[in-house]
């Protein structure tokens, strides 16, 4: 047996030599840093979750229908009538925001680590390219169930860019493909949401991951382990992806599949962050529900949002401010002038600033699901302001201070020096 | 390679074709951005709407669908009318100049006939639909409020003129759509050719 598999194996590699090249290349002769830890296991989880949300959706697709009258009543139906059809639903569900919490956690270990520092920019470029391509997957598929959520949370965002001077209400038009929130919307949306945008991610990944094997992970250190190599070529601190990495990033997915099914099993509406409650009712085109916020991965941009006053009877200016809080991302690289990488030799300033940005990005989360009037509003010595609004303000000042004070407080930093080797 | 060797009548032959593919490559993407315009059909589903008015009675309310949206058609009672007007310091475009309204609607009542409002039911803010408060909402609008409207998603407040209070989110007045009256209770939406 052993033997006739040999030799199949000796067939067809002589015919396509590459798959083994390329595993070679990629797995058993990639040499990672010996030092990962913890925060190193986000990006495998993220291909993870990425291969769940495919699976999940292929079949929901399978009884979903994209039509303005049957998509909510489609819905119902996988979740009381297909056979399994809930647990498909809430894998898919689940998998949406446990894809935003590996996202963020891997987006923070990069902070963390300087990971987007010279000579990673690529690697950091098509990751908030992914980031960008995710929210739009995210928000397109939102659409789909056709919910009270759905359907305003949709009108909303597609009315931002109706706010872009001169072209704005033409160009809302023509990405609803009808005057309001409609069938043309749900079934385009639909469309992007299963083929179009996923090709996108795959796409991207597959750049994410060549741009970094070209230039070699970073680690919990920062020090490039190409610097010190043995008499055989390879970085002294290097060990071979496969086996090595492989089983450590596979025991780390069994920890994560079974906190995903906890969440999936006991509580797949997560309080109403997962699943919104408004969206258990059809979307009703005619009435906006009291209370409605994005999901919740969406709202510290939805506060900066609503933090940023009309000018001259234009929402253009917070719109504006929103779209700058993303891509401000893109420039981190050449923002951050700190000779060293990793958080462990940094110094006080950016290790500060770093925290107040996790506590700023967390408030703006928070104050994005609540209503503006959730914290009372001041006496009349502030004009009766929410203090809500006020905090939101402040915040989004704070989240702005972070990107451009950088190249000043980054400059300036006492650093530690870093050390020629990595550390365990 | 030197560069006397280069064969550049070649070089340019293939920057050319390059270029010319490329060209035809983003041409390509014309039919499918241009497929994203509304259908036919859903230009038809926009057309005017007629309603009945006949059975509104005075302070009330009535929703009707037009292009998908909601409008309103509000009969105000005298009482109303007088709450606009002491509502003109409040509002942020009392004489409604940068509103959206037909000429015939850019009055001190946003209306044809005063006692009628019609309104499209969308914010101007961010596209969600204002709820009615009437002058009993006190206890949640504050004690001085003389009825109107409230935006659920970012609290923006209108007078019952669909006219902006200050230091509301939304920029502009609530839109006044093309509107006439075939007869006293019958109202066309969306087009004001016919009739007055
Ligand atoms: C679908 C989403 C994504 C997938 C599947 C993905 C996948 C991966 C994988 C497998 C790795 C190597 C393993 C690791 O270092 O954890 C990696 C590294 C990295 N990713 Fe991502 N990623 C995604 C999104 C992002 C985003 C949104 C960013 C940043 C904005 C980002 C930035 C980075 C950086 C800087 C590295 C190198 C880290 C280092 O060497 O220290 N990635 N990614």
């Amino acid at each position: 047996m052993a033997n006739r598999l040999t030799a199949l194996w000796n067939w067809f590699d002589a015919r396509m030599p590459s798959v083994a090249e390329e595993f070679r290349k990629h797995m058993t002769e990639y040499y990672a840093p010996k030092n990962f830890n913890f925060w190193y296991f986000f990006g495998a989880l993220s291909i993870l979750v990425l291969a769940i949300q495919i699976v999940s959706g292929i079949f929901l697709t399978m009884n979903y229908k994209p039509d303005a009258n049957l998509a909510f009543g489609s819905v119902e139906y996988i979740m009381r009538d297909v056979p399994g059809g809930w647990l498909i639903r809430y894998i898919h569900s689940t998998g949406g925001s446990a894809f935003f919490i590996v996202v963020y956690l891997h987006m923070f270990r990069g902070m963390l680590y300087g990971s987007y520092k010279q000579p990673r920019e690529l690697v950091w470029i098509f990751g908030v390219l992914l980031y960008l391509t995710l929210m739009a997957e995210a928000f397109m598929g939102y659409l789909l169930p056709w919910g009270q959520m759905s359907y305003w949370g949709a009108q909303v965002i597609v009315n931002l860019f109706a706010s872009v001077p001169f072209i704005g209400p033409d160009l809302a038009l023509w990405i609803r493909g009808d005057y309001v929130v409609g069938d043309a919307t749900l079934n385009r949306f639909f469309a992007l949401h299963v083929i179009a945008i996923p090709l996108v991610l795959l796409g991207l990944v597959a750049a994410h991951i060549l741009a970094l094997h070209d230039v070699g992970s970073n680690n919990p250190d920062g020090v490039e382990i190409k610097k010190k190599k043995g008499p055989d070529g390879h970085p002294l601190d290097g060990i071979p992806f496969h086996p090595y990495y492989t089983v450590k990033d596979i025991a780390g997915a069994v920890v994560f599949m079974m906190l995903f099914c906890v969440v999936m099993f006991f509580v797949p509406e997560m309080g109403g962050y997962f699943l919104e409650y408004n969206n258990f009712i059809p979307a009703d085109p005619l009435k906006t529900p009291a209370h409605i916020a994005p999901v919740w991965y969406f709202t510290p941009y939805y506060s900066i949002l609503r933090a940023v006053p009309p000018l001259f009877t234009s929402q253009f200016p917070g719109v504006l401010a929103m779209g700058i809080a993303v891509l401000i991302l893109f420039f981190l690289p050449w923002l951050d002038r700190s000779p060293v990488k990793s958080i462990r030799y940094r110094g006080i300033f950016y290790k500060s600033a770093l925290a107040i940005f996790v506590v700023t990005f967390l408030v703006l989360g928070y104050l994005g699901t609540e209503p503006i009037t959730v914290w009372g509003q001041f006496g009349p010595w502030l004009g009766n302001a929410d203090v809500a609004t006020v905090a939101a303000r402040i915040f989004t000042a704070l989240y702005f201070a972070f990107f451009l004070l950088m190249p000043w407080y980054t400059a300036i930093d006492p650093c530690k020096p870093e050390p020629d080797r990595v550390t365990m | 390679m030197s560069e006397k060797k280069i064969d550049h009548t070649r070089r340019n032959l293939i920057v050319a074709t390059t270029a010319v593919a490329g060209a035809a490559g983003a041409g390509a993407a014309i039919p499918f951005a241009w497929s994203w315009w509304p259908s036919e059909r859903a230009k038809a589903a926009g057309a005017p709407v007629e309603a009945d008015i006949s059975g509104l009675a005075p302070g009330e309310l009535q929703v009707v669908e037009w292009q998908g949206k909601p409008v309103w058609i509000m009969r105000r009672t005298k009482e109303m009318l007088e709450a606009v007007r002491k509502s003109d310091d409040k509002v942020t475009d009392p004489k409604s100049e940068v509103a959206v309204q037909p000429a015939y609607a850019k009055n001190e009542n946003r209306s044809i006939k005063p006692e009628f409002l019609v309104l499209v039911g969308i914010c101007s803010h961010l596209g969600c639909s204002p709820q009615s408060r009437t002058a009993e909402a006190k206890g949640e609008m504050g004690a001085d409020w003389p009825g109107g409207f409230l935006c659920p998603c970012h609290g923006s407040k209108f007078d019952l003129a669909g006219r902006v209070y200050k230091g509301a989110p939304a920029p502009v007045n609530l839109e006044v759509p093309p509107h006439a009256y075939l007869s006293d209770t019958k109202l066309l939406i969306g087009e004001d050719k016919k009739g007055v």
